[in-house]
Protein backbone atom coordinates (compact mmCIF):
# COMPACT_ATOMS: atom_id res chain seq x y z
CA UNK A 1 0.00 0.00 0.00
CA UNK A 2 2.61 2.19 0.99
CA UNK A 3 3.64 2.35 -2.69
CA UNK A 4 0.31 2.33 -4.30
CA UNK A 5 -0.46 5.28 -6.91
CA UNK A 6 -3.53 7.32 -6.09
CA UNK A 7 -5.74 5.25 -8.39
CA UNK A 8 -4.29 2.51 -6.68
CA UNK A 9 -5.01 3.49 -3.14
CA UNK A 10 -8.60 4.54 -4.24
CA UNK A 11 -9.82 1.27 -5.84
CA UNK A 12 -8.77 -0.53 -2.32
CA UNK A 13 -10.70 1.68 -0.37
CA UNK A 14 -13.41 1.83 -2.83
CA UNK A 15 -13.24 -2.47 -2.57
CA UNK A 16 -12.99 -1.76 1.14
CA UNK A 17 -9.81 -3.81 0.97
CA UNK A 18 -8.46 -1.05 3.56
CA UNK A 19 -9.63 1.25 5.55
CA UNK A 20 -8.54 5.38 5.20
CA UNK A 21 -8.10 4.91 8.71
CA UNK A 22 -5.68 2.36 8.50
CA UNK A 23 -3.80 3.59 5.23
CA UNK A 24 -3.18 6.31 7.29
CA UNK A 25 -2.27 4.79 9.90
CA UNK A 26 0.36 2.85 8.42
CA UNK A 27 1.68 6.35 6.62
CA UNK A 28 1.97 7.59 10.29
CA UNK A 29 3.95 5.02 10.76
CA UNK A 30 6.10 5.09 8.06
CA UNK A 31 6.53 8.80 8.92
CA UNK A 32 7.64 7.57 12.92
CA UNK A 33 10.17 5.03 11.54
CA UNK A 34 11.93 8.12 9.55
CA UNK A 35 11.04 11.23 10.16
CA UNK A 36 13.94 11.51 12.83
CA UNK A 37 16.76 10.83 10.13
CA UNK A 38 15.09 12.66 7.49
CA UNK A 39 13.70 15.54 9.05
CA UNK A 40 10.98 15.75 6.16
CA UNK A 41 8.31 16.93 8.29
CA UNK A 42 7.85 20.16 10.78
CA UNK A 43 4.88 18.74 12.40
CA UNK A 44 2.74 15.70 12.06
CA UNK A 45 -1.22 15.84 13.05
CA UNK A 46 -1.53 12.05 13.88
CA UNK A 47 -4.93 13.12 15.65
CA UNK A 48 -6.09 14.99 12.88
CA UNK A 49 -4.97 12.43 10.45
CA UNK A 50 -6.80 9.45 12.23
CA UNK A 51 -9.89 11.94 12.60
CA UNK A 52 -9.82 13.09 9.00
CA UNK A 53 -9.26 9.37 8.23
CA UNK A 54 -12.29 8.25 10.30
CA UNK A 55 -14.58 10.91 8.55
CA UNK A 56 -13.49 9.79 4.74
CA UNK A 57 -14.49 6.20 5.63
CA UNK A 58 -18.09 7.03 6.63
CA UNK A 59 -18.03 9.63 3.79
CA UNK A 60 -17.32 7.02 1.67
CA UNK A 61 -19.77 4.46 3.14
CA UNK A 62 -22.35 6.69 2.55
CA UNK A 63 -21.33 6.91 -1.15
CA UNK A 64 -19.76 10.06 -1.19
CA UNK A 65 -16.62 9.26 -1.68
CA UNK A 66 -14.38 11.19 -5.18
CA UNK A 67 -11.26 10.41 -6.33
CA UNK A 68 -9.20 11.46 -3.38
CA UNK A 69 -11.49 10.98 -0.44
CA UNK A 70 -9.33 8.94 2.51
CA UNK A 71 -5.99 9.79 0.24
CA UNK A 72 -3.38 11.09 2.92
CA UNK A 73 -1.39 14.03 2.29
CA UNK A 74 1.25 16.41 3.53
CA UNK A 75 1.36 20.08 3.02
CA UNK A 76 4.49 21.96 2.57
CA UNK A 77 4.80 24.32 5.54
CA UNK A 78 4.23 27.49 3.48
CA UNK A 79 0.18 27.13 3.31
CA UNK A 80 -1.88 28.29 6.24
CA UNK A 81 -3.17 25.59 8.46
CA UNK A 82 -6.15 26.21 11.24
CA UNK A 83 -4.97 25.11 14.61
CA UNK A 84 -1.80 23.80 13.43
CA UNK A 85 1.80 25.42 13.54
CA UNK A 86 2.36 27.24 10.35
CA UNK A 87 5.94 27.89 10.15
CA UNK A 88 7.58 28.07 6.50
CA UNK A 89 10.57 27.00 7.88
CA UNK A 90 11.29 29.84 10.23
CA UNK A 91 11.89 30.92 13.32
CA UNK A 92 9.64 34.35 13.04
CA UNK A 93 7.05 31.60 12.24
CA UNK A 94 7.79 28.80 15.03
CA UNK A 95 4.68 30.34 17.28
CA UNK A 96 2.21 30.57 14.86
CA UNK A 97 -0.61 28.69 14.86
CA UNK A 98 -2.54 29.49 12.24
CA UNK A 99 -6.15 31.28 12.75
CA UNK A 100 -7.42 30.25 9.00
CA UNK A 101 -6.87 27.67 6.45
CA UNK A 102 -4.85 28.35 2.45
CA UNK A 103 -7.32 27.78 -0.17
CA UNK A 104 -5.82 25.04 -1.15
CA UNK A 105 -5.40 23.51 2.56
CA UNK A 106 -9.58 23.99 2.22
CA UNK A 107 -9.97 22.82 -1.27
CA UNK A 108 -7.92 19.47 -0.53
CA UNK A 109 -9.98 18.80 2.43
CA UNK A 110 -13.22 19.26 1.05
CA UNK A 111 -11.80 16.81 -1.67
CA UNK A 112 -11.55 14.69 1.35
CA UNK A 113 -7.66 14.32 1.95
CA UNK A 114 -6.06 13.27 5.03
CA UNK A 115 -3.58 15.69 6.19
CA UNK A 116 -0.72 14.18 7.38
CA UNK A 117 1.23 16.87 8.15
CA UNK A 118 3.36 19.73 7.46
CA UNK A 119 6.82 19.39 5.53
CA UNK A 120 10.02 21.19 6.14
CA UNK A 121 11.13 23.97 3.98
CA UNK A 122 13.62 26.48 3.02
CA UNK A 123 12.73 29.61 5.29
CA UNK A 124 10.02 31.65 3.14
CA UNK A 125 10.56 29.71 0.73
CA UNK A 126 14.19 31.05 0.02
CA UNK A 127 16.37 28.43 -0.91
CA UNK A 128 17.38 25.21 -3.22
CA UNK A 129 18.51 22.82 -0.64
CA UNK A 130 16.21 23.30 2.32
CA UNK A 131 19.51 24.01 3.92
CA UNK A 132 17.91 27.19 5.24
CA UNK A 133 15.13 25.65 7.19
CA UNK A 134 15.25 27.00 11.20
CA UNK A 135 14.22 23.54 11.70
CA UNK A 136 17.44 21.64 9.84
CA UNK A 137 17.74 20.73 6.77
CA UNK A 138 15.48 17.56 5.38
CA UNK A 139 17.78 14.44 4.06
CA UNK A 140 17.65 13.28 0.45
CA UNK A 141 16.57 9.72 0.79
CA UNK A 142 18.66 8.34 -1.87
CA UNK A 143 21.55 9.51 -0.05
CA UNK A 144 21.16 11.34 3.63
CA UNK A 145 24.32 13.44 3.59
CA UNK A 146 23.31 14.95 0.42
CA UNK A 147 19.83 17.69 0.22
CA UNK A 148 16.98 17.03 -0.99
CA UNK A 149 16.58 20.05 -2.73
CA UNK A 150 14.46 23.11 -2.00
CA UNK A 151 12.12 24.73 -1.34
CA UNK A 152 9.82 21.86 -1.04
CA UNK A 153 12.18 19.41 -0.15
CA UNK A 154 10.47 17.98 2.52
CA UNK A 155 7.45 17.83 0.52
CA UNK A 156 9.57 15.77 -2.14
CA UNK A 157 11.61 13.38 0.78
CA UNK A 158 8.03 13.29 2.19
CA UNK A 159 6.62 11.46 -1.26
CA UNK A 160 10.12 9.64 -2.09
CA UNK A 161 10.43 8.21 1.04
CA UNK A 162 6.73 7.12 0.68
CA UNK A 163 5.63 8.48 4.32
CA UNK A 164 3.06 10.42 2.08
CA UNK A 165 1.32 9.36 -1.24
CA UNK A 166 1.47 12.89 -2.23
CA UNK A 167 1.97 16.25 -1.34
CA UNK A 168 1.74 20.17 -1.80
CA UNK A 169 4.63 22.25 -2.63
CA UNK A 170 4.72 26.23 -4.31
CA UNK A 171 7.67 27.04 -7.11
CA UNK A 172 8.50 30.09 -7.09
CA UNK A 173 12.22 30.21 -9.04
CA UNK A 174 11.81 25.86 -9.31
CA UNK A 175 10.80 25.02 -5.71
CA UNK A 176 8.63 21.96 -6.49
CA UNK A 177 10.75 20.74 -9.82
CA UNK A 178 13.86 20.93 -8.42
CA UNK A 179 13.24 18.95 -5.57
CA UNK A 180 11.16 16.63 -7.47
CA UNK A 181 14.23 16.40 -9.37
CA UNK A 182 16.77 15.79 -6.73
CA UNK A 183 14.46 13.00 -4.69
CA UNK A 184 13.56 11.15 -8.40
CA UNK A 185 10.03 12.41 -8.51
CA UNK A 186 7.52 13.75 -10.62
CA UNK A 187 6.35 17.68 -9.90
CA UNK A 188 4.30 20.10 -11.46
CA UNK A 189 4.41 23.89 -11.18
CA UNK A 190 0.71 24.93 -13.21
CA UNK A 191 0.69 28.46 -15.16
CA UNK A 192 0.50 31.18 -13.08
CA UNK A 193 -2.65 32.38 -11.35
CA UNK A 194 -4.46 29.05 -11.80
CA UNK A 195 -3.34 27.80 -7.90
CA UNK A 196 -4.69 30.41 -5.46
CA UNK A 197 -2.13 32.30 -3.47
CA UNK A 198 -5.18 32.76 -0.48
CA UNK A 199 -3.11 31.57 3.27
CA UNK A 200 0.04 30.65 1.25
CA UNK A 201 2.68 32.59 2.96
CA UNK A 202 4.05 34.94 0.21
CA UNK A 203 7.56 35.39 -1.02
CA UNK A 204 7.57 36.69 -4.71
CA UNK A 205 3.80 37.23 -5.56
CA UNK A 206 4.35 37.71 -9.36
CA UNK A 207 5.92 34.28 -9.42
CA UNK A 208 4.43 32.38 -6.06
CA UNK A 209 2.32 29.60 -7.00
CA UNK A 210 1.36 26.30 -5.82
CA UNK A 211 2.35 22.72 -6.91
CA UNK A 212 2.05 19.13 -7.00
CA UNK A 213 4.68 16.29 -6.08
CA UNK A 214 3.98 12.87 -6.53
CA UNK A 215 5.28 9.10 -7.35
CA UNK A 216 3.87 10.18 -10.94
CA UNK A 217 2.40 12.20 -13.65
CA UNK A 218 -1.15 10.41 -13.16
CA UNK A 219 -0.65 10.75 -9.38
CA UNK A 220 0.51 14.81 -9.66
CA UNK A 221 -2.44 15.41 -12.52
CA UNK A 222 -5.13 13.88 -9.96
CA UNK A 223 -4.09 16.54 -7.20
CA UNK A 224 -3.07 19.34 -9.34
CA UNK A 225 -6.78 19.14 -10.95
CA UNK A 226 -8.39 19.36 -7.13
CA UNK A 227 -5.89 22.48 -6.27
CA UNK A 228 -7.01 24.56 -8.90
CA UNK A 229 -10.02 27.17 -9.86
CA UNK A 230 -10.31 30.75 -9.14
CA UNK A 231 -10.33 32.01 -5.48
CA UNK A 232 -11.52 35.53 -5.89
CA UNK A 233 -9.58 36.57 -2.29
CA UNK A 234 -5.93 35.97 -4.53
CA UNK A 235 -5.83 39.64 -6.99
CA UNK A 236 -3.81 37.47 -9.60
CA UNK A 237 -6.81 33.80 -9.15
CA UNK A 238 -7.51 33.59 -13.17
CA UNK A 239 -10.77 32.38 -13.72
CA UNK A 240 -11.09 29.61 -15.85
CA UNK A 241 -13.70 26.53 -16.45
CA UNK A 242 -11.86 23.33 -14.35
CA UNK A 243 -10.17 20.99 -15.70
CA UNK A 244 -9.65 17.37 -15.55
CA UNK A 245 -6.15 17.17 -15.74
CA UNK A 246 -6.34 13.62 -16.05
CA UNK A 247 -8.52 13.10 -18.75
CA UNK A 248 -5.25 13.65 -21.95
CA UNK A 249 -3.11 11.24 -19.93
CA UNK A 250 -3.08 8.38 -22.42
CA UNK A 251 -2.95 10.67 -25.92
CA UNK A 252 -0.40 8.96 -27.63
CA UNK A 253 2.92 11.09 -28.03
CA UNK A 254 2.86 10.57 -31.87
CA UNK A 255 3.80 13.51 -33.71
CA UNK A 256 4.66 15.40 -30.38
CA UNK A 257 7.08 18.59 -31.26
CA UNK A 258 9.90 18.49 -28.62
CA UNK A 259 11.65 21.49 -28.57
CA UNK A 260 15.23 21.58 -27.29
CA UNK A 261 16.89 25.08 -26.15
CA UNK A 262 20.17 25.41 -27.32
CA UNK A 263 21.07 27.20 -24.18
CA UNK A 264 19.71 24.31 -22.15
CA UNK A 265 22.17 21.99 -23.67
CA UNK A 266 25.56 24.05 -23.10
CA UNK A 267 28.50 23.53 -20.79
CA UNK A 268 27.07 24.01 -17.43
CA UNK A 269 25.48 20.67 -17.23
CA UNK A 270 27.05 17.43 -15.35
CA UNK A 271 28.14 14.77 -17.77
CA UNK A 272 25.69 11.77 -15.92
CA UNK A 273 22.25 14.66 -15.99
CA UNK A 274 23.38 15.41 -19.86
CA UNK A 275 23.21 11.37 -20.73
CA UNK A 276 20.22 10.84 -18.37
CA UNK A 277 18.58 13.63 -20.27
CA UNK A 278 19.43 12.52 -23.79
CA UNK A 279 18.48 8.62 -23.04
CA UNK A 280 15.02 10.17 -22.14
CA UNK A 281 14.41 12.21 -25.31
CA UNK A 282 15.77 9.08 -27.31
CA UNK A 283 12.64 7.52 -25.58
CA UNK A 284 10.51 10.33 -26.78
CA UNK A 285 11.39 9.29 -30.23
CA UNK A 286 10.81 5.70 -30.31
CA UNK A 287 7.65 6.86 -28.93
CA UNK A 288 7.11 8.81 -31.67
CA UNK A 289 7.48 12.61 -30.89
CA UNK A 290 10.10 14.56 -33.00
CA UNK A 291 12.52 17.10 -31.37
CA UNK A 292 13.35 20.32 -32.93
CA UNK A 293 16.14 23.02 -32.09
CA UNK A 294 14.66 26.21 -30.29
CA UNK A 295 16.74 28.96 -28.99
CA UNK A 296 15.72 30.76 -25.86
CA UNK A 297 18.24 33.84 -26.38
CA UNK A 298 17.46 35.69 -22.93
CA UNK A 299 16.85 32.61 -21.30
CA UNK A 300 20.60 33.80 -19.59
CA UNK A 301 19.47 36.95 -18.05
CA UNK A 302 16.54 34.48 -15.95
CA UNK A 303 18.95 34.50 -13.15
CA UNK A 304 19.55 38.08 -12.88
CA UNK A 305 16.35 39.24 -13.33
CA UNK A 306 15.07 36.69 -10.81
CA UNK A 307 17.04 37.84 -8.02
CA UNK A 308 16.01 41.42 -8.32
CA UNK A 309 12.25 40.54 -8.88
CA UNK A 310 11.86 38.06 -6.04
CA UNK A 311 13.95 40.07 -3.04
CA UNK A 312 12.42 42.90 -4.08
CA UNK A 313 8.77 41.23 -3.73
CA UNK A 314 10.19 39.52 -0.83
CA UNK A 315 11.52 42.77 0.88
CA UNK A 316 7.80 44.16 0.63
CA UNK A 317 5.88 41.03 1.60
CA UNK A 318 8.35 39.99 4.73
CA UNK A 319 7.91 43.71 6.60
CA UNK A 320 4.63 41.91 7.63
CA UNK A 321 6.62 40.74 10.34
CA UNK A 322 7.25 43.11 12.74
CA UNK A 323 6.34 41.13 16.41
CA UNK A 324 3.34 42.78 16.79
CA UNK A 325 0.45 41.15 15.13
CA UNK A 326 1.86 37.28 15.47
CA UNK A 327 5.12 35.56 14.98
CA UNK A 328 8.47 35.85 16.52
CA UNK A 329 8.90 39.15 19.16
CA UNK A 330 12.20 39.65 21.00
CA UNK A 331 12.64 39.31 24.68
CA UNK A 332 13.85 42.69 24.87
CA UNK A 333 13.72 45.92 23.42
CA UNK A 334 13.80 49.93 23.36
CA UNK A 335 11.59 52.07 21.18
CA UNK A 336 9.16 50.73 19.03
CA UNK A 337 11.90 50.73 15.57
CA UNK A 338 14.20 49.12 18.33
CA UNK A 339 11.34 46.10 18.75
CA UNK A 340 11.14 45.43 15.00
CA UNK A 341 14.74 45.37 14.27
CA UNK A 342 15.36 42.88 16.78
CA UNK A 343 12.17 40.61 16.53
CA UNK A 344 13.64 40.65 12.48
CA UNK A 345 17.03 39.96 13.30
CA UNK A 346 16.17 37.08 15.86
CA UNK A 347 13.26 35.65 14.05
CA UNK A 348 14.77 35.87 10.26
CA UNK A 349 17.61 33.74 9.03
CA UNK A 350 20.81 34.83 7.35
CA UNK A 351 19.35 34.07 3.52
CA UNK A 352 16.69 35.71 4.23
CA UNK A 353 17.91 38.73 5.40
CA UNK A 354 20.20 39.11 3.11
CA UNK A 355 17.47 38.77 0.11
CA UNK A 356 15.16 41.32 2.44
CA UNK A 357 18.35 44.03 2.29
CA UNK A 358 19.09 43.29 -1.48
CA UNK A 359 15.53 44.26 -2.25
CA UNK A 360 14.88 46.82 -0.07
CA UNK A 361 18.48 48.23 -1.97
CA UNK A 362 16.97 47.73 -5.38
CA UNK A 363 13.91 49.65 -3.88
CA UNK A 364 15.27 52.39 -2.49
CA UNK A 365 15.43 55.96 -4.01
CA UNK A 366 17.11 56.24 -7.44
CA UNK A 367 17.86 52.61 -8.05
CA UNK A 368 13.98 51.23 -9.36
CA UNK A 369 14.36 51.74 -12.72
CA UNK A 370 17.92 50.45 -13.24
CA UNK A 371 16.70 47.61 -11.14
CA UNK A 372 13.16 46.55 -10.53
CA UNK A 373 12.01 48.15 -14.09
CA UNK A 374 14.67 46.51 -15.97
CA UNK A 375 14.48 42.79 -14.09
CA UNK A 376 10.70 43.15 -15.41
CA UNK A 377 11.62 44.08 -19.10
CA UNK A 378 13.91 41.66 -19.26
CA UNK A 379 10.89 39.79 -18.18
CA UNK A 380 8.86 40.11 -21.37
CA UNK A 381 11.44 39.31 -23.25
CA UNK A 382 12.28 36.07 -21.23
CA UNK A 383 8.44 35.62 -22.42
CA UNK A 384 8.45 36.49 -25.75
CA UNK A 385 11.80 34.05 -26.19
CA UNK A 386 9.11 31.29 -25.47
CA UNK A 387 6.28 32.87 -27.63
CA UNK A 388 8.65 31.87 -30.41
CA UNK A 389 9.77 28.58 -29.11
CA UNK A 390 6.45 27.81 -28.70
CA UNK A 391 5.70 28.70 -32.57
CA UNK A 392 7.83 25.47 -33.36
CA UNK A 393 7.05 23.13 -30.64
CA UNK A 394 4.40 21.76 -28.04
CA UNK A 395 6.37 21.42 -25.58
CA UNK A 396 10.14 22.54 -24.15
CA UNK A 397 12.38 19.82 -22.88
CA UNK A 398 15.91 20.08 -20.89
CA UNK A 399 17.64 19.28 -17.50
CA UNK A 400 15.59 20.39 -14.17
CA UNK A 401 18.59 21.43 -12.80
CA UNK A 402 22.63 21.25 -13.94
CA UNK A 403 23.71 19.00 -11.13
CA UNK A 404 21.78 15.69 -9.12
CA UNK A 405 21.81 16.42 -5.31
CA UNK A 406 24.91 17.72 -3.85
CA UNK A 407 26.04 16.99 -0.32
CA UNK A 408 24.86 18.71 2.56
CA UNK A 409 26.85 22.28 3.07
CA UNK A 410 28.52 21.93 -0.25
CA UNK A 411 27.08 25.19 -1.48
CA UNK A 412 25.39 27.05 1.57
CA UNK A 413 28.22 29.46 2.14
CA UNK A 414 28.16 30.72 -1.22
CA UNK A 415 24.86 32.86 -2.42
CA UNK A 416 25.64 32.90 -6.04
CA UNK A 417 26.93 29.48 -6.44
CA UNK A 418 23.69 28.01 -5.19
CA UNK A 419 21.29 30.31 -7.51
CA UNK A 420 23.50 29.60 -10.50
CA UNK A 421 21.50 25.98 -10.02
CA UNK A 422 18.34 27.38 -10.69
CA UNK A 423 19.52 28.14 -14.26
CA UNK A 424 16.57 25.64 -15.93
CA UNK A 425 14.02 26.57 -13.86
CA UNK A 426 13.83 30.63 -13.66
CA UNK A 427 12.74 31.75 -16.73
CA UNK A 428 9.23 29.62 -16.23
CA UNK A 429 8.70 31.52 -13.36
CA UNK A 430 9.07 34.91 -15.05
CA UNK A 431 7.26 33.90 -18.02
CA UNK A 432 4.39 32.40 -15.89
CA UNK A 433 4.89 29.19 -17.76
CA UNK A 434 3.50 25.37 -16.77
CA UNK A 435 6.55 22.92 -16.29
CA UNK A 436 6.82 19.86 -14.78
CA UNK A 437 9.94 17.65 -13.72
CA UNK A 438 10.04 13.79 -14.09
CA UNK A 439 13.07 11.32 -12.89
CA UNK A 440 14.90 10.86 -16.26
CA UNK A 441 17.35 8.54 -14.82
CA UNK A 442 20.40 8.02 -12.13
CA UNK A 443 23.40 9.40 -12.37
CA UNK A 444 26.69 9.05 -10.39
CA UNK A 445 26.33 7.69 -7.01
CA UNK A 446 22.59 6.13 -7.92
CA UNK A 447 21.51 9.69 -7.10
CA UNK A 448 17.96 10.89 -9.55
CA UNK A 449 17.99 12.75 -12.64
CA UNK A 450 15.17 14.86 -13.84
CA UNK A 451 13.86 15.89 -16.95
CA UNK A 452 11.68 19.15 -17.17
CA UNK A 453 9.15 19.65 -20.07
CA UNK A 454 7.65 23.57 -20.03
CA UNK A 455 4.43 23.91 -21.68
CA UNK A 456 2.86 26.99 -23.38
CA UNK A 457 0.02 28.58 -20.82
CA UNK A 458 -2.70 26.24 -19.48
CA UNK A 459 -0.79 23.12 -21.12
CA UNK A 460 -1.00 21.34 -17.99
CA UNK A 461 -2.90 18.92 -19.53
CA UNK A 462 -0.48 18.28 -22.31
CA UNK A 463 2.40 18.31 -20.01
CA UNK A 464 1.24 15.74 -17.79
CA UNK A 465 0.28 13.20 -20.73
CA UNK A 466 3.83 14.06 -22.33
CA UNK A 467 5.28 13.02 -18.58
CA UNK A 468 2.83 10.06 -19.03
CA UNK A 469 3.87 8.86 -21.87
CA UNK A 470 7.55 8.29 -20.82
CA UNK A 471 6.36 6.55 -17.79
CA UNK A 472 4.34 3.79 -19.29
CA UNK A 473 7.67 2.44 -20.67
CA UNK A 474 10.03 3.58 -17.98
CA UNK A 475 10.56 2.76 -14.80
CA UNK A 476 12.33 5.67 -13.25
CA UNK A 477 9.71 7.16 -11.23
CA UNK A 478 8.59 4.06 -9.47
CA UNK A 479 12.66 3.25 -8.00
CA UNK A 480 13.01 3.93 -4.75
CA UNK A 481 15.32 5.47 -2.41
CA UNK A 482 17.62 1.70 -1.32
CA UNK A 483 16.90 0.00 -4.30
CA UNK A 484 20.18 -1.72 -5.81
CA UNK A 485 22.07 -0.03 -2.96
CA UNK B 1 27.55 48.13 -8.60
CA UNK B 2 29.42 47.77 -5.14
CA UNK B 3 27.53 48.58 -1.61
CA UNK B 4 29.98 49.91 1.34
CA UNK B 5 29.74 49.39 4.78
CA UNK B 6 27.28 52.68 5.35
CA UNK B 7 25.08 51.94 2.82
CA UNK B 8 24.51 48.15 3.99
CA UNK B 9 24.14 49.60 7.54
CA UNK B 10 21.92 52.26 6.47
CA UNK B 11 19.46 49.81 4.25
CA UNK B 12 19.33 47.30 7.14
CA UNK B 13 17.82 50.56 8.97
CA UNK B 14 15.30 50.63 6.29
CA UNK B 15 14.63 47.17 6.48
CA UNK B 16 14.28 47.62 10.19
CA UNK B 17 16.87 44.66 10.56
CA UNK B 18 19.47 44.88 13.37
CA UNK B 19 22.80 44.12 11.94
CA UNK B 20 25.46 43.16 14.86
CA UNK B 21 28.73 45.01 14.15
CA UNK B 22 30.52 40.99 12.91
CA UNK B 23 27.78 40.75 10.50
CA UNK B 24 27.89 43.67 8.78
CA UNK B 25 31.48 42.52 6.83
CA UNK B 26 29.94 39.15 5.90
CA UNK B 27 26.71 40.47 5.09
CA UNK B 28 28.06 43.05 2.72
CA UNK B 29 30.72 40.32 1.09
CA UNK B 30 27.38 38.14 0.31
CA UNK B 31 25.18 40.76 -1.17
CA UNK B 32 28.15 41.83 -3.48
CA UNK B 33 28.62 39.06 -4.45
CA UNK B 34 24.45 38.85 -5.51
CA UNK B 35 24.71 42.39 -6.86
CA UNK B 36 27.70 41.41 -9.37
CA UNK B 37 25.68 38.57 -10.82
CA UNK B 38 22.90 41.25 -11.04
CA UNK B 39 24.37 43.52 -12.61
CA UNK B 40 24.45 41.29 -16.18
CA UNK B 41 21.21 43.15 -16.41
CA UNK B 42 22.51 46.56 -17.18
CA UNK B 43 24.09 45.44 -20.31
CA UNK B 44 21.05 44.57 -22.35
CA UNK B 45 19.19 47.48 -24.17
CA UNK B 46 15.41 47.49 -22.91
CA UNK B 47 14.63 50.72 -24.38
CA UNK B 48 10.76 50.10 -25.69
CA UNK B 49 10.18 46.86 -23.89
CA UNK B 50 6.90 46.65 -22.40
CA UNK B 51 7.61 45.91 -18.29
CA UNK B 52 6.18 42.76 -17.61
CA UNK B 53 4.42 41.96 -13.85
CA UNK B 54 1.71 39.69 -14.48
CA UNK B 55 1.71 36.99 -17.34
CA UNK B 56 -1.81 37.28 -18.86
CA UNK B 57 -1.83 40.98 -18.47
CA UNK B 58 -4.62 40.72 -16.59
CA UNK B 59 -5.67 44.01 -14.20
CA UNK B 60 -7.40 44.19 -10.95
CA UNK B 61 -10.88 42.99 -10.33
CA UNK B 62 -13.38 44.81 -8.48
CA UNK B 63 -15.98 43.47 -5.78
CA UNK B 64 -18.86 44.71 -4.53
CA UNK B 65 -18.83 46.65 -1.84
CA UNK B 66 -20.17 44.48 0.51
CA UNK B 67 -19.40 42.95 3.57
CA UNK B 68 -17.60 39.59 3.46
CA UNK B 69 -15.13 38.88 6.63
CA UNK B 70 -16.56 38.34 9.80
CA UNK B 71 -15.40 39.57 12.81
CA UNK B 72 -12.67 37.31 14.44
CA UNK B 73 -10.57 39.60 16.31
CA UNK B 74 -10.27 37.19 19.43
CA UNK B 75 -8.83 34.22 16.99
CA UNK B 76 -6.46 37.12 15.76
CA UNK B 77 -5.47 38.28 18.96
CA UNK B 78 -5.18 34.99 20.12
CA UNK B 79 -1.69 34.50 18.57
CA UNK B 80 -0.17 38.27 18.73
CA UNK B 81 2.24 38.63 21.39
CA UNK B 82 0.81 41.19 23.87
CA UNK B 83 -2.59 42.51 23.40
CA UNK B 84 -4.85 43.98 25.83
CA UNK B 85 -8.79 44.85 25.94
CA UNK B 86 -8.52 44.14 22.20
CA UNK B 87 -5.42 45.99 21.46
CA UNK B 88 -2.20 44.92 19.94
CA UNK B 89 0.25 46.36 22.61
CA UNK B 90 3.89 47.96 21.42
CA UNK B 91 6.46 50.67 22.80
CA UNK B 92 4.84 54.09 23.65
CA UNK B 93 5.05 56.18 20.76
CA UNK B 94 3.75 59.24 22.09
CA UNK B 95 5.36 60.77 25.27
Amino acid sequence: MLNASLKELASALDARQISSVELTSLFLQRIEALNLSLNAFITVDRDGALAAASAADASRAAGDAGPLTGIPIAHKDVFCTEGLLTSCGSKMLSNFVSPYDAHVVSLLRDAGTVLLGKTNMDEFAMGSSNENSFYGPARNPWNTGHVPGGSSGGSAVAVAARMSPVATGTDTGGSVRQPAAFCGITGIKPTYGLVSRFGMIAYASSLDQGGALGRSAEDCALLLSAMTGFDGRDSTSLDRPPADLSAELDQPLTGLRIGLPTEFFGPGMDDDVRAAVENALDEYRRLGAETVQVSLPNAKLAIPAYYVIAPAEASSNLSRFDGVRYGHRAAEYGDLADMYSKSRAQGFGAEVKRRILAGAYVLSHGYYDAYYLQAQKLRRLIADDFARAFAQCDVIAGPTAPTTAYAIGAKSDDPVQMYLGDIYTVAVNLAGLPAISLPAGSGAGGLPVGLQLIGNYFEEARLLAAAHGLQRVTDWHLRQPGDGQ
Amino acid sequence: MSLDQDQIKHIARLARIELSPGEVEPTLDKLNGVFALIEQMQAVDTTGVEPMSHPQDVSQRLRDDEVTETNRRPAFQRIAPQTEAGLYLVPKVIE
